[in-house]
């Protein structure tokens, strides 16, 4: 190992070439290898519905489905997504409607403040499209990794609940 | 907060991740997952020169059957470990562990080299490893060697892997006819890493006599430990409630967990106790004897 040098004595960045299709949309980009992928789908592709929390994978706030499974999207770098999918809350309404999963959060009033939703509904939403059948139990596990700090979690499996038998 | 700057390499080929991980005059990470190191990255407690990102060796991805176990490749997910048919009926021990592995979104993300080359005395999978007797396989440019996993942890976060090194295979013994395991662990909050737990495999003869016994512990100390004292009251006996308590103590004397706001020594202490009698009960009842 050679003995690293201090992080302001290091050379210029080299921007790297990503293609990441996020919603449907591919998007070119020139990245900084250090941009995290909520970065940089918050200020370089301006999609802010994805919320940032504790930035070191703690809260799940930042979920977002990469190659269709939830990741969080702090503990990634942008140039990790290069020909990868992404999707975001923004892909959940369709035609100015809202999917079955964010009716229900509505309803159910699964949100106060709604800084976890974003992340909640991306962690829940691939499960409520499996069209699996879930007990109450399976759905506070599969929210485990997200914190929610003003609502109560009983209102989010309501709603979940509600998705899935609706 | 962002990660100091570095330089992002993203090899397509073991070999040329190898070649990278030869070069001693930068100071490389690599990246497998990124479930702890970008973290520590975000807080700046880990800033390297260059990322050696091998999410791209999609060959390092893989379980497969052998006779005698199975071989699980470094960049294989827990989510693919949890779900796996194998894993759970060759070695169930594995499979429980990986339940345990925080939440949905970091399973979808870690991975099995990843968590090993951490070696965080807190993480389920190398105590799981551990307790399974599992065999690395490390490569460089000079070649590929195995190492047991008995020889593999040296303190705080710190293995016996070479910097040049990359684990590309670990083999676990399948589990026996008359053996059983079990993994137990308690924490605050699902998902958090543990206050104490235990990893246990017991194997037993037709009489239903103990042959073999391993436990090891989940945070006790700065690195995944067995617990020889309590292993050495179980071998050559038949485990009844009794024999069980004195093993489970026996493993509680020999843990050195650190207080932390999470939980006092004392208290992790007699977590970790109880946790191994509860997996020593369970791994008994799981062998049928």
């Amino acid at each position: 190992m050679g003995c690293a040098k201090p992080p302001n004595e290091r050379e210029s960045k080299i921007m790297v070439k990503v293609t990441i299709e996020i919603n449907d949309v591919v998007h070119d980009a020139d990245v900084d290898p250090r941009l995290l992928l909520c970065d940089f789908l918050r200020h370089d592709v301006r999609l802010t519905g994805t919320h940032v929390g504790c930035e070191q994978g703690s809260c799940g706030a930042c979920t977002v489905l990469f190659d269709e499974l939830p990741v969080r999207s702090c503990t990634m770098l942008a140039v990790q997504a290069d020909g990868h999918a992404v999707r975001t809350v923004e892909s959940l309404a369709r035609d100015g409607g809202l999917s079955k999963l964010q009716q229900s959060f509505t309803d159910c009033h699964a949100l106060q403040c709604g800084f976890c939703t974003p992340g909640m509904l991306m962690t829940l939403t691939p499960l409520v499209e499996s069209g699996q059948r879930l007990s109450d139990a399976e759905i506070r596990e599969a929210i485990s990794g997200n914190l929610c700090r003003c609502t109560g979690y009983q209102q989010i499996v309501d709603a979940t609940r509600h998705a899935l038998d609706g | 907060m962002k990660p100091a700057s570095f330089e992002y390499v993203a090899p397509a080929t073991v070999p040329e991740a190898l070649h990278l991980l030869a070069d001693d005059t930068v100071d490389s990470k690599v990246l497998a997952g990124g479930q702890s190191l970008i973290p520590l990255m975000n807080l700046r407690l880990a800033a390297p020169e260059r990322l050696i990102d091998i999410n791209n060796l999609r060959d390092l991805a893989y379980i497969r059957d052998d006779i005698n176990g199975l071989h699980i490749g470094a960049m294989t997910r827990h989510t693919d470990v949890l779900a796996s048919t194998s894993v759970r009926q060759m070695t169930p021990l594995l499979h429980e562990a990986a339940g345990f592995v925080a939440h949905s979104q970091v399973r979808n993300r870690g991975t099995l080299g990843g968590t090993l080359a951490h070696a965080d005395a807190a993480a389920e999978i190398p105590v799981a490893l551990l307790a399974s007797n599992a065999v690395i396989t490390a490569r460089s440019i000079e070649g590929e060697r195995q190492i047991s996993v008995e020889d593999f942890f040296q303190g705080y976060f710190s293995t016996t892997l070479r910097a040049d090194e990359l684990i590309v295979d670990v083999f676990l013994p399948a589990m026996p006819p008359h053996g059983g395991s079990a993994f137990n662990e308690f924490s605050r909050r699902r998902g958090d890493y543990a206050i104490g737990g235990a990893a246990v495999v017991l194997v037993f003869d037709d009489q239903g006599i103990c042959e073999s016994a391993r436990v090891a512990l989940l945070a006790a100390g700065p690195q995944p430990v067995r617990a020889p004292a309590s292993e050495g009251l179980l071998v050559g006996h038949r485990l009844d409630g009794e024999l069980i308590l004195a093993a489970a103590k026996a493993a509680a004397s020999s843990a050195n967990p650190v207080t932390s706001i999470h939980g006092s020594a004392e208290y992790r202490r007699a977590v970790i106790e109880e946790m191994v009698a509860r997996g020593l009960r369970e791994a008994t009842q799981r062998a049928g004897v």
